[in-house]
């Protein structure tokens, strides 16, 4: 464990900063892939820390009705793995922050795993989050993750009882997802105070970086957070602009701008002093 | 791989290779505690007093083993004998698991229950459970479904469930289940989830097997009784797989006992024509399992078809996976077209309306008795009665109710 990865180098770069990561989430492909490309391009102007890629899928039990929607729009329009992984080949650049695949166990699956890290990597991934794979199901999957020098994310639930964390945490690297309220992703009006009580004990438990997400939508809901957390990770809060853009309310270069709003309001929201 | 056992899962859920726990974080504790629930209960005397007793006098079992003469001289062929299910209160196998469920419900100390449902059997028996209990019963149900089951939906009402429509996805089973294995973990603390299949993580696919075993238990001992041997081949239909994994998980370790299951071959093997994982697709994660599944190169669920609502369903039990891959069961496929036929041809021969699905396994008892001796037994599980389809049918039949 000893050798840094993209993803813990750059938590080390923000605590030196005083800084909280925000980590914006995106659903691949969704409503095609040169959307996918300039958002990454606007999140990396906006100066966000790390980007989550969602691979769509058809049944994604862990996802809250906006994320699915996406992940419809996106499989409707033909999306494929293989076109994700050049999309992201052709968009990153030495500018891009790290890059972090969230992707169900069914596609890493018939993908074949290993092949699966392998072509990840090739395409510039610095990371996986498999939320189906928890626990010590995931033992085999993060040996062969962390040999390719990626990170395998691992997600800590409300539900999850301290001494299940172990478990956890022996099967993960770079940051903890830390989810915010039980149930599936979606935007909520506030932060529960039982998250903060968890995030106090779960910081005797572990050294890695703790990322809150599920429920974060704005600046306001990262303050409680400041002392407690190390990143935060918007969800459904950006897929949902998109849903304004496919119905033809407004133009692509407007939908741009405005998450490119939120990306930079987050971002100064994630300053400790 | 090795002959079959009946000494599965393992502690990790493992049928083999296949079974195991592919579900987000937030579901794994309420697995555990499921788990734990779940062996005190199958240890207690008392618990199990209790659910024999409420099988007997509320659902009415045993149900009966009958020798369907008509139907086997009309095969020519085997004896065939039909594990009565659809005498069950509520006229199908479901209730056996929602019956036991619901008194594991009450144990854990949970006062609402969601259940997922396609047809709407499961539905009904979870909502008469529910309502036997004085539990809060939420039943997910696809809009297409809601729209073809209105007799099922209706009962659920009248029961006092909620029906809650699911909108997302292919509006069917499938995403029935999405759906409520999202509302289970919005609100594990006081929910539980009946699952109604030997589908799902680890610990559903044992449970409700177990539930459902007492179907083969009885069969097994009723043929003893009525012929003095063993059957030479029980015959169930698979969509799910829980009429047949209780069919058949008490003759496992009968050798000379054949177990043949019947996948919904609907109209065609062309991918979305049929629903037979086990006979077409490749194993794969779906639903928090591994086991066989209808998915593309890419590990995208494929939608299914099959005339009967029941059966229509993209994966499959991993116990099941597990019977293919040792060999211990044979898998095979019932079309549309012959499931239909076999429908008319129990209604004019044995004056039984079948559920669709049954009628899948008994087209498959008509075609096997024909090649065996008189001498030979055949045990088919008719897992329910077909009133729910008889809309359906008449539409098929261009006749009108």
């Amino acid at each position: 464990m000893a050798e840094t990865t993209l993803i813990s180098q750059k938590f080390l770069e923000l605590k030196s900063k005083n800084r909280l990561a925000f980590m914006p989430f995106i659903t691949a492909g969704d409503p095609d892939v040169d959307m996918t490309k300039d958002l990454i391009r606007t999140l990396t102007s906006a100066g966000v820390d790390l980007i989550e890629v969602g691979f769509p899928y058809s049944d994604p039990i862990a996802d809250g009705p906006v994320i699915q929607a996406s992940y419809t729009r996106a499989l409707n329009g033909g999306i494929t793995v293989d076109q994700i992984l050049q999309a992201i080949a052709e968009v990153k650049s030495d500018d891009t922050p790290p890059l972090v695949a969230m992707v169900s166990y069914a596609i890493v699956f018939r993908h074949g795993v290993e092949e699966f890290i392998q072509d990840a990597k090739k395409a510039g991934f610095a990371g996986l989050i498999i939320p189906d794979l928890p626990g010590a199901e995931a033992a085999e999957c993060f040996e062969l993750v962390r040999s390719y020098g990626l990170d395998l994310v691992q997600l800590v639930a409300p539900t999850t009882p301290r001494e299940r964390v172990q478990q956890i945490v022996q099967n993960s690297s770079g940051f903890l997802y830390c989810v915010a309220v039980a149930g599936t992703t979606g935007v909520r009006e506030q932060v529960a105070d039982a998250l903060l009580d968890q995030l106090r004990w779960l910081r005797e438990e572990t050294d890695l970086p703790l990322a809150v997400g599920f429920g974060i939508s704005k600046p306001e809901h990262v303050m409680p957070l400041r002392e407690l957390a190390d990143g935060v990770i918007i969800g459904s809060g950006i897929v949902r602009q998109l849903e304004d853009l496919v119905q033809g309310a407004v133009d692509r270069e407007t939908t741009l701008k405005k998450i490119g709003q939120l990306a930079n309001a987050m971002v100064s929201s994630t300053a400790r002093t | 791989m090795s002959t079959a056992t009946a000494q599965v899962p393992d502690q990790l859920g493992r049928f083999g290779p296949f079974g195991r726990r592919f579900v987000p974080e937030t579901l794994m504790h309420a697995l555990d505690q499921l788990t734990e629930e779940y062996e005190r209960a199958k240890a207690d005397p008392q618990f199990q007093e209790q659910l024999a007793n409420l099988l007997q006098t509320y659902v009415g079992r045993p149900s009966p083993l009958y020798f369907a003469e008509r139907l086997t001289e009309k095969a020519g062929g085997a004896r065939i004998y039909l594990k009565r299910e659809d005498l069950n209160h509520t006229g199908a196998h479901k209730i056996n698991n929602t019956i036991g469920q619901t008194l594991l419900t009450l144990r854990m100390g949970k006062q609402r229950v969601i259940a997922e449902t396609g047809a709407g059997q499961h539905g009904v028996a979870t909502a008469t459970a529910c309502a036997r209990f004085g539990l809060e019963c939420v039943v997910y149900m696809g809009e297409e479904d809601i729209r073809r089951q209105q007799l099922n939906v209706f009962n659920m009402r009248t029961m006092g469930a909620e029906v809650r429509p699911v909108t997302s996805g292919s509006r069917t089973l499938r995403d029935a289940v999405n759906e409520a294995m999202r509302d289970w973990m919005a609100t594990v603390e006081n929910t539980h989830y009946i699952l109604g299949s030997v589908v799902g993580p680890h610990p559903f696919p044992m449970i409700v097997r177990d539930f459902q075993a007492v179907i083969g238990r009885e069969a097994r001992q009723q043929c003893l009784d009525a012929v003095g041997q063993l059957p030479d081949e029980v015959i169930a239909c698979v969509g799910g797989g829980s009429n047949s994994a209780g069919m058949f998980y008490p003759f496992i370790e009968d050798d000379g006992v054949a177990l043949t299951g019947v996948e919904a071959g609907g109209r065609s093997n062309k991918p979305g024509d049929h629903a037979s994982p086990l006979s077409y697709g490749k194993p794969g994660i779906l639903h928090g399992s591994y086991s066989y599944v209808l998915q593309d190169d890419d590990g995208q669920t494929l939608d299914v078809h099959s005339i009967s609502a029941g059966l229509d369903y993209p994966g499959v039990g991993p116990e099941h996976s597990y019977w293919k891959d040792t060999g211990r069961v044979q898998y095979t496929t019932c079309s549309d077209e012959d499931a239909l036929a076999t429908f008319q041809k129990m209604a004019r021969l044995e004056g039984i309306l079948p559920a669709i699905e049954s009628s899948h396994a008994v087209s498959q008892a008509l075609k096997s008795a024909a090649n065996r001796s008189p001498d030979d037994v055949i045990l088919v599980c008719l897992s329910g009665r077909g009133d729910k389809d008889v809309n359906e049918v008449a539409r098929l039949t261009g006749q009108t109710l």
